[in-house]
């Protein structure tokens, strides 16, 4: 039967990889999934538990793909539970992907929102100049450093390493670090997905500076197809219209950066 | 119009929709207090066509969400309302004193959500007490969205009409479940959801044939409508005006336009000036 992308495909997990005490990635097999576009998410249905939205990770194998999850609420902690040979329902892919420039480019993620990016990196060509900054708590929580040095190897390239604490890499936040490489670099791209917070002022930097720049955007979704309307930021669908939104279109959003909606709806701030 | 349940909780999202091409948008239907609705999954896209859905009439609650609204100038808002008891949306209906609300649609058929929706449908008593109260509390238009539930739903179309009800949106979801075959459980969380789309369009023409043959009443026809010519056999069975939801996920809000300019193209092909005259017209033959 011919696949119908909105049903859920039933996965088998087949392969569990640590990446920090909290995070963790899920390999499976499917060639729908392993050849989305960077940006694009699916719905992951936890059979008795819940159901997500999910960036596409990449997998180093061909025909499989990956979700990397962080456990936080009942929902993604029940995700991060699945183990080898536990099945999973995928639907799918969904959302916009970015939009890939050429040249210098700035890559700048959070936690598990470095999973866009690392699909972004396997798009780009190898006389691109890449320099990833991601940021993490503490050491315990970086993750990502080696396979984006790995992905990059024929590129020249550099990964910087932020944590709050100082315990590894560069102390601070990123987007101190992108703040001085904006002013001595022109950059052709960036792209950044993770904490709002981060992405707001990421946005904010590049265009200050006139530069492209463009975010994954994260809601709380129920259809991921544009009927419920729980992922709405302004007058924008996150599901529909993004989860990618470029600098101009972000910077006139009036609840980008300062609100999110909870779920009964209601207007939270960040 | 845009059909409740779809999109609706943001005013700038409602503006884009209005300006997409929809005449009005009923927004989600709102409870006295905020609700969360059931987990995830809470919907699911059958194999051929249309949706089962348990969201749970997840909501902001009537005074969040009069809030949110209350600079609306230029979007016909029709606000839709899910309670109990006539208090309950006496004192939604309150809320919205101060917006600018074309009409208020009551869910009377939600079919997934106890002790709202069709358990109230299904009682035609409570339907005209609540009918009765929301009445008394306001001067803009009164709506009633029926469902097939366990009354027969001309009798609820009846009761609503004898306590002075203004027009009858018809029909809500119907009742349905999906399960997966390779985990062998239901897929809803809710188990039990609402199927919408496609699927459900004959079943809502029907009805609204029915009710235009029985009653002197308008009605809005809601049901699976994703085509001009779906639309077009609503207006022609009595239906004054339409809803779109299901389709959106399909088609997103071009499906406004490409209705609009359908239903323009059949009427000047027909040499029909006005909706007016196409309206239970199916009924003489």
């Amino acid at each position: 039967m011919q696949r119908n992308h909105n049903h859920p495909t039933i996965c088998t997990i087949e392969k569990v990889i640590d990446e920090t005490p909290t995070v963790r990635t899920l390999i499976f097999s499917d060639d729908v999934m392993s050849n989305v576009l960077p940006g694009q998410f699916a719905m992951v249905w936890i059979p008795g538990i819940n159901e997500l939205p999910m960036s596409v990770m990449i997998s180093q194998d061909k025909g499989k793909a990956a979700f990397t999850v962080r456990r936080h609420g009942p929902a993604s902690t029940g995700l991060y539970n699945i183990g080898p040979g536990q099945q999973i329902g995928v639907r799918g892919p969904y959302g916009n992907s970015f939009d890939i420039k050429s040249g210098k480019l700035l890559l700048v993620g959070g936690g598990t929102g470095l999973v866009p990016l690392m699909r972004l990196i396997t798009h780009l060509k190898p006389t691109d100049n890449v320099t990833v900054v991601m940021g993490a708590k503490t050491k315990d929580e970086v993750f990502f450093e080696d396979l984006a040095n790995h992905l990059l190897q024929k590129n020249n390239h550099k990964v910087i390493v932020t944590t709050d604490d100082g315990s590894y890499g560069t102390k601070g936040f990123v987007t101190d670090i992108v703040e001085k490489l904006c002013k001595e670099v022109k950059f052709d791209g960036i792209y950044t997905c993770g904490p709002e917070k981060m992405m707001y002022k990421t946005v904010q930097i590049a265009n200050s500076n006139n530069l492209f720049v463009q975010a994954s955007l994260e809601r709380m979704m129920k259809c991921g197809v544009g009927i419920c309307g729980s992922c709405c930021v302004g007058e924008n669908l996150v599901c529909k219209d993004g989860t990618i939104f470029d600098g101009n279109c972000l910077s006139s959003n009036p609840e980008f950066g300062h609100f999110y909606r909870n779920k009964a709806g209601i207007l939270e701030n960040y | 119009m845009l059909a409740s349940g779809i999109l609706g909780i943001s005013l700038d999202v409602f503006k884009r929709i209005h300006q997409s091409g929809a005449g009005a948008v009923v927004t989600k239907s709102l409870s006295k207090e905020p609700w969360e609705g059931y987990p995830n999954p809470t919907i699911f896209s059958v194999k051929g066509g249309g949706w089962i859905n348990a969201v749970g009439l997840s909501n902001p609650g009537a005074t969040n969400f009069a809030k949110m609204i209350s600079q609306n100038k230029d979007v016909p808002i029709i606000v839709s309302l899910v309670g109990s008891v006539g208090e309950d949306f006496e004192f939604m209906v309150s809320q919205f004193e101060n917006c600018k609300v074309v009409a208020y649609e009551l869910n009377l058929s939600c079919p997934h959500v106890a002790k709202v929706g069709l358990e109230v449908g299904d009682d035609p008593e409570l339907v005209k007490k609540i009918v009765k109260t929301v009445k008394k509390s306001t001067d803009v238009p009164v709506i009633a969205k029926v469902g097939l539930g366990t009354t027969h739903y001309l009798n609820t179309v009846g009761a609503c009409i004898d306590s002075g009800i203004d027009a009858i949106t018809a029909i809500n979801t119907l009742r349905a479940m999906a399960i997966d075959v390779e985990t062998q459980r239901p897929i809803l969380s809710n188990k039990i959801g609402g199927l919408s789309g496609t699927p459900i369009k004959p079943v809502a023409l029907r009805c609204v044939f029915e009710i235009s043959s029985k009653y002197d009443i308008p009605i809005i026809g809601c049901g699976g409508i994703s085509t001009w010519e779906d639309a077009v056999e609503f207006f022609l069975a009595g239906a004054s005006a339409i809803q779109i939801g299901s389709a959106i996920g399909d088609n997103w809000l071009e499906i406004f336009n490409e209705i609009n300019v359908g239903i323009e193209k059949y009427m000047e092909r027909k040499g029909i000036t006005k909706i007016e005259e196409m309206i239970g017209r199916a009924k003489k033959s």
